[in-house]
């Protein structure tokens, strides 16, 4: 024991001295231990100055702005306004349509992806010909950028030349064009359409993973009971997968949440500010040159979310209870 | 499942998960035609499903009439830099949350989660203003050094979740034969983990392939632009040139979709193994 605190004790160039002789380290485990945290602060060194500089400083100086006036055409008052900057949000006429519009936006992209995602997963649990392709197959849109998919689908749903309005007609659904993008009730149908088309994949693989991990022998057991195929669907396949799709389902309401891409690309936040989401009202405000509202608006982006997360948190906790 | 499959069943599946798949290829599918369609033809109707005359014009006119091969360039050496710096840096750090508790560890894994959580405008405006005083405007190395930092949080997190499939005894066993911790993590770890690591490249890859906002942000000369600040010009001018657009559009996806088709497998390991392990 004296032994151990001797060694666990050297100076501050022993450092050097303790990564010399290696061969001694299985003796001293207390050395050892502060030799292995200074290789592990090491290792994760990188990472925090990466991190720390090009992300953290950024942000927090940006949330400082939130507190300030601060717009880029007029730099000569940098005065700090308190709340000033949320209180002109909040009191804005449209504030109230952005709020509601990044509901509807979160909500009608989820609740669909979930729903076909989980279809999918379901199809593709049983093992057939050709299932590794169609996984591959079906993760094209991974490949494509969100400002692609809005460009994509910009053109697909064109009022004019575009093919959904030609597709619809041959059908015999429509007998004229929709001014898809052009109308603020179509155009918000729009970009939901183009979100689910962007997020079903990842629902699909994450339910299946989540599918495959359930033990043949609680069907098994079920079918001995003379369990249906919807009893058993609601009695063992929800309950054993439910905390992998809460999990799953938090942490794309943040992605959703936080995604202006597609609406930047289709919309821009149009016709007349009618598909903005908070996202896109802040490019909209930052391009403006508003840095003091865009990051009063991040600030309340941050705290909703960090809502979210906490109970994305608490739900590990609750699973890893679990085991 | 246990029930044997019926017919009615049989069908349904192979009718939805055929739906499901022409609905999700489709907008590629019509990208390419319009790509190949002469600049004309795409704005005449009836709408041919499949070009009247295949034509490369909209690729030669992206190549002659701008810098396009000049912004592949650019994209793939900021792209191939930066995902190979942050995943090299995010094993490092993955290794020590995956295998060592210690106070503030829970603290690191939560300040990586939150940057995902950041909208990216936020920070934009001091970014700037900070790549000024570094002198790193318009220059790769300074998107280089940003998209480093963006990959980390995430490609650490998803590395967290491949080394807990590695047994500790394998590193513990090769340091007792006297491997330094770092070259025990190089030798032994690594070759096993190589699918992961290499899922997690491609990740890194395709998002700094396809960031935008950024960008367009920092980059202003040609020589120094990348593919998506060429692709959101088209949107900025009054009149989108749809030819122009969907050639450049295809030529920014097949390079991803190639990478993408040999690594999904692993990918779709990654995902479900580091990011909802939490």
């Amino acid at each position: 024991m004296t032994l151990d605190v001797k060694q666990a004790a050297p100076p501050p160039s022993g450092r050097k001295a303790a990564l010399s002789e290696p061969g001694r380290g299985s003796s001293s485990k207390r050395r050892f231990n502060g030799r292995t945290a200074l290789t592990l602060l090491a290792f994760l060194a990188p990472a925090a100055v990466f991190v720390g500089i090009f992300t953290y400083y950024p942000m927090t100086a940006g949330s400082q702005m939130a507190f300030r006036n601060w717009n880029l055409n007029d730099l000569s008052d940098t005065s700090w306004v308190g709340f000033g900057n949320f209180r002109s949000l909040f009191d804005a006429p449209e504030f109230g349509t952005i709020v509601r519009n990044t509901v509807v936006w979160v909500v009608g992209s989820l609740v669909p992806q979930v729903v076909i995602g989980f279809a999918v997963a379901l199809f593709l649990k049983r093992r057939f010909r050709m299932r590794g392709a169609y996984q591959a197959m079906i993760f094209f849109p991974w490949a494509v950028s969100g400002f692609l998919i809005g460009m994509l689908f910009r053109w697909m749903f064109n009022a004019e030349f575009g093919v959904v309005n030609d597709l619809l007609m041959k059908a015999g659904l429509i007998s004229s064009p929709i001014p898809w993008l052009s109308d603020p009730g179509f155009a918000m149908t729009a970009i939901i359409i183009a979100n689910i088309w962007y997020g079903v994949t990842f629902f699909a693989i994450m339910i299946l993973a989540a599918l495959q991990s359930v033990s043949d022998e609680m069907y098994e057991a079920a079918a001995l009971d003379g369990a249906g195929k919807v009893r058993t669907f609601f009695s063992i396949t929800l309950p054993s997968i439910s905390t992998t799709l809460a999990l799953t389902i938090l942490l794309r309401v943040i992605w959703i949440f936080n995604f202006p891409d597609i609406i930047f690309a289709m919309t821009g936040g149009g016709p007349a500010d009618q598909t903005h989401i908070i996202t896109t009202y802040m490019i909209k405000i930052t391009q403006e040159g508003d840095y003091g509202k865009a990051s009063a608006l991040g600030l309340i982006v941050m705290v909703t979310l960090m809502l979210f997360a906490a109970f994305y948190l608490m739900a590990v906790r609750f699973r890893k209870a679990d085991r | 499942m246990i029930n044997s499959p019926t017919l009615i069943g049989r069908v349904s599946k192979i009718v939805f998960l055929g739906l499901c798949l022409i609905v999700t290829v489709f907008p590629l599918y019509w990208i390419v035609v319009t790509s190949l369609k002469e600049p004309g033809a795409i704005y005449s109707l009836p709408l041919d499903y499949w070009p009247k005359q295949l034509s490369l014009d909209n690729y030669i006119g992206l190549f002659t009439k701008s810098d396009f091969g000049q912004y592949m360039l650019n994209s793939l050496v900021v792209a191939l830099v930066a995902s190979s710096v942050a995943t090299l840096i995010s094993l490092l750090s993955a290794y020590v949350l995956a295998r060592f508790q210690f106070s503030g560890r829970g603290a690191v894994l939560g300040a990586f989660l939150i940057t995902q959580m950041i909208p990216g405008f936020i920070a934009l405006g001091p970014l700037y203003l900070m790549m000024t005083d570094f002198g790193l405007v318009d220059s790769k190395t300074g998107l280089i050094l940003i998209y480093i930092a963006i990959c980390i949080p995430f490609c650490t997190i998803m590395l967290r979740g491949f080394f807990e499939n590695v047994p500790d005894a394998l590193e513990e066993a090769a340091m007792i034969d006297g491997c330094s911790r770092l070259s025990a993590l190089f030798r032994v770890i690594v070759p096993v983990m190589l699918p992961g690591i290499a899922a997690s490249f491609v990740f890194n890859f395709v998002n700094c392939w396809n960031e935008l906002f950024l960008s367009v942000t920092l980059m202003n000369s040609d020589s120094n632009k990348t593919i998506p600040t060429a692709l959101a010009g088209f949107i900025s001018s009054f009149n989108i040139d749809w030819g122009s657009m969907s050639a450049a559009a295809v030529l920014t996806v097949v390079p991803t979709l190639v990478i993408f088709a040999f690594a999904s497998k692993f990918i779709v390991q990654g995902l479900t193994a580091g990011s909802v392990k939490g």
